[in-house]
């Protein structure tokens, strides 16, 4: 997924604002996509490869929901954003749904197992779903109808797209949901579950119970990060395309840079990995020659592997505590 | 001790690689079989597995297996000798690729290469992905686990982004550029010693060019693949097994960590590194893209669904990744045929077969676009990811474990123990 240029401001002050801007809503979209890797870890152990997949999943389902069936609007009048919204919640619901029939056939049964073994399936479970993704989706890609489309507003004489704004009030909610969550009883169980699982069934907490849910709330973050992701001044600009399956292994050194096991380190990490890639995209591109076209993507590894050279297990990881 | 095949009163009887005459027979008349396989000989032909093996549509899938399995023996070593998670292989596979067309490629306005003979680019190959592993193991150490494998799946993304910046070792992206043929010649001179990219005569045979590469990479295997299984039973081998069981145990016990970790890295990368080129070679001309994620899930496919830490189920694990595909397509073939001429199974397949405009079915032979019904190329890739999913759950030593398993039935016949 390429970055769409630079629209150049008439001041470095207007460029650095509009950059800020930009990068604080890429940062958002990523931190977003490593939560839902996070939440997944915590309570499996497990990193989801599939993300990207169910990423997709949810934006062809909030294309077929809203464009194709008209579903809101067919029964009840009002504002056409208010559909899209309704469409919304609808799309990233089916995608937990998805989420939960996969975990119930495939991660279920594998309790116990090596996590690696945990991990190739879901790297199966990539294939399976991004084929049918893909079918699904087909060549011609689809519309999202998006409210806000392309449009822009200016602070000072930057312009801004709506859809940074909305990115980062999406990533802020999600992540204010997520706080307050592991404040319930059901999120103390899962942050019981995630720190020794046998203790926890010992202390009465249904596992299984809170596998599901973490694999419904990773699908439906990888469903909303997908369709945000999906924006106009993104790549896809707008639509269900392909990218959309590989855009999560983006995220993957956000998380890895935060630590897998911890949401303050995705919100982190996908924050410093935002910044990172937009402000070498657009302060480096004078080097493009020598970088080579694209190098703002690669941005990211390197950040993520400086990182993991101080800190093995990420910023905010818990360092695991092994048994000789 | 002869006769009894299970008394072991030495380490190094214990640990031989063909400890009973049984198996050294067999593997011989196995290889035997492998080595007359694309030649038009009476018996062999009769094996109906291997007869149409020997055909040269499927000669070339298994010349692409062969050059896959030399890479996957390398990944078997870090992930299943030294339990070290790797997401990255096709990387240090694009490595060798690379230092092969920079060493024995053809130079021209835009590209570079010295056009070296291949006994030299061969190897080279090798070397370098290894001191490649060898750069990349500190940071690598470092980190274990899953933390591990992305990391090295960020190696993939890495790697693709060099071959944009350095296009003229990789050639234009989506395109790529011609690799050295495999042709086995002393120095720069006209016609090669052996040619093994062309059709000819050898002894008393006619013998097309996918022969030829197939005997090559078949003898270039068995090479590789005996010195990987001897691999596990040296002291090196040893000592990984001890890091991948307990790391800290192994340390106290006084394996050095970092140095074996660097050895599992250099040695997995000098197999990817070989198993890239040859495969490069072979193709003649692949484009940069090809060293991508989807590479690397197989080969941690063909490990997993072979049965990890095992030379035989590697091998196995390569042979079924790469041909599954086509053995869908085959048998989808064969539904097709079926569904039409009204065999046995007609009413059977002609639910799942749709043929034409109109036609029940949801797998699509005659359409090769995407969409309802579904076309053969995305079928057998959810084929290819539900089997994936399907050995870990049911069979988790894969392959090698099913064999374990029939053997064992077998021996302990008629009692079940």
């Amino acid at each position: 997924m390429s970055i769409l240029p630079v629209v150049l401001a008439a001041n470095a002050l207007d460029t650095f604002v509009h950059t800020f801007i930009k990068a604080l809503a890429l940062g958002s979209l990523y931190s977003l996509l490593a939560l839902g890797f996070v939440l997944i870890y915590k309570a499996t152990q497990t990193v989801n490869f599939a993300q990207g997949a169910l990423a997709l999943a949810g934006t062809w389902l909030l294309s077929i929901i809203f464009m194709d069936w008209e579903v809101p609007g067919r029964w009840i009048g009002g504002p056409g954003w208010f559909h899209w919204f309704i469409a919304l919640i609808l799309a990233a619901a089916a995608t937990g749904v998805v989420g939960l029939v996969i975990e119930r056939l495939t991660i279920r049964p594998m309790i116990g197992e090596p996590i690696f073994s945990m991990a190739v399936i879901t790297l199966g479970l990539e294939v399976v779903i991004r084929v049918v993704a893909f079918d699904a989706v087909n060549t011609t890609p689809r519309v999202l109808g998006i409210p806000w489309g392309t449009e822009t507003f200016k602070i000072g004489g930057a312009m801004i797209a709506w859809s940074y704004i909305a990115a980062i009030a999406m990533a802020a909610v999600a992540f204010l949901g997520t706080w307050r969550f592991f404040k319930t009883r059901t999120g103390v169980a899962m942050r019981a579950t995630a720190f020794d699982q046998e203790a926890a069934l010992a202390q009465g907490i249904n596992v299984g119970r809170i596998f599901a849910i973490a694999w419904a709330a990773g699908a439906v973050l990888a469903a909303l990060s997908g369709i945000f992701a999906s924006m106009p001044p993104w790549g896809p600009a707008g639509m269900a395309s392909r990218d959309g399956a590989f855009f999560a292994f983006r995220a993957l050194p956000a998380v890895i840079l935060g630590g897998l096991d911890s949401a303050i380190g995705a919100l982190a990490g996908g924050l410093i990995i935002g910044f990172a890639e937009v402000f070498a995209g657009q302060y480096l591109a004078s080097y493009t020659g020598v970088l080579g076209t694209g190098y703002q993507q690669v941005v990211p590894y390197i950040v993520m592997l400086i990182g993991l050279l101080v800190r093995p297990y990420g910023m905010f990881g818990t360092e695991e505590v092994r048994r000789v | 001790m002869r006769g009894r095949p299970n008394l072991y009163t030495s380490y190094e009887s214990e640990s031989q690689l063909m400890p009973t005459l049984t198996k050294k027979v067999a593997l011989g008349l196995f290889l035997l079989v492998l080595v007359l396989m694309p030649f038009d000989l009476p018996v062999i032909d009769q094996i109906p597995f291997i007869r149409f093996l020997g055909d040269n549509v499927w000669l070339r899938l298994i010349n692409r297996t062969l050059c896959f399995a030399i890479a996957a023996l390398g990944l078997n070593i870090l992930m299943g000798l030294a339990g070290q998670i790797s997401i990255g292989h096709t990387f240090f596979g694009g490595v060798g690729a690379y230092t092969a067309v920079l060493v024995g490629g053809k130079s021209s306005a835009n590209l570079w290469g010295w056009g070296l003979p291949m006994w030299i680019w061969l190897p080279a190959a090798g070397v370098v992905a290894a001191l490649v592993g060898v750069a990349v193991a500190p940071a690598a150490v470092r980190v274990r686990g899953l933390y591990l494998g992305i990391v090295t799946l960020g190696l993939v993304f890495i790697g693709l982004h060099l071959s944009r910046v350095f296009p003229e070792i990789a050639g234009p992206g989506g395109l790529g550029r011609k690799w050295p043929r495999l042709e086995l010649r002393l120095w720069k001179e006209e016609s090669p010693l052996v040619n093994f990219s062309r059709d000819g005569h050898w002894f008393w045979f006619d013998i097309n060019k996918n022969e030829k590469t197939y005997l090559l990479l078949l003898t270039i295997v068995v090479l590789m693949a005996w010195a990987a299984a001897n691999l596990a039973r040296s002291r090196t081998g040893r000592a990984l097994q001890a890091i991948r069981d307990r790391d800290i145990a192994a340390e106290i016990m006084g394996v050095p960590e970092y140095q074996y970790k660097t050895t599992a890295f250099a040695i997995s990368s000098f197999y990817a590194g070989i198993g890239g080129a040859l495969f490069a070679s072979f193709s003649g001309q692949i484009p940069p893209e090809q060293w991508s994620l989807i590479g690397a899930v197989n080969f941690v496919a063909a490990l997993l669904i072979g049965g990890m830490g095992r030379v035989s189920g590697v091998l196995m694990g390569s042979f079924f990744v790469i041909t599954s595909h086509r053995f869908v397509e085959e048998i989808v073939d064969w539904m097709k045929h079926q569904a039409e001429e009204g065999g046995l199974f007609a009413g059977i397949f002609d639910f799942f077969i749709s043929t034409g405009q109109g036609d029940g079915g949801f797998v699509s032979v005659s359409e090769t676009a995407l969409g309802y019904p579904l076309p053969v190329s995305a079928l057998d890739d959810i084929i290819f990811g539900l089997l994936i999913i399907f050995f870990l759950l049911f069979e988790p030593l894969g392959l090698y474990g099913i064999w374990v398993k029939v053997r064992n039935y077998w021996k302990g016949w008629p009692f079940s123990y």
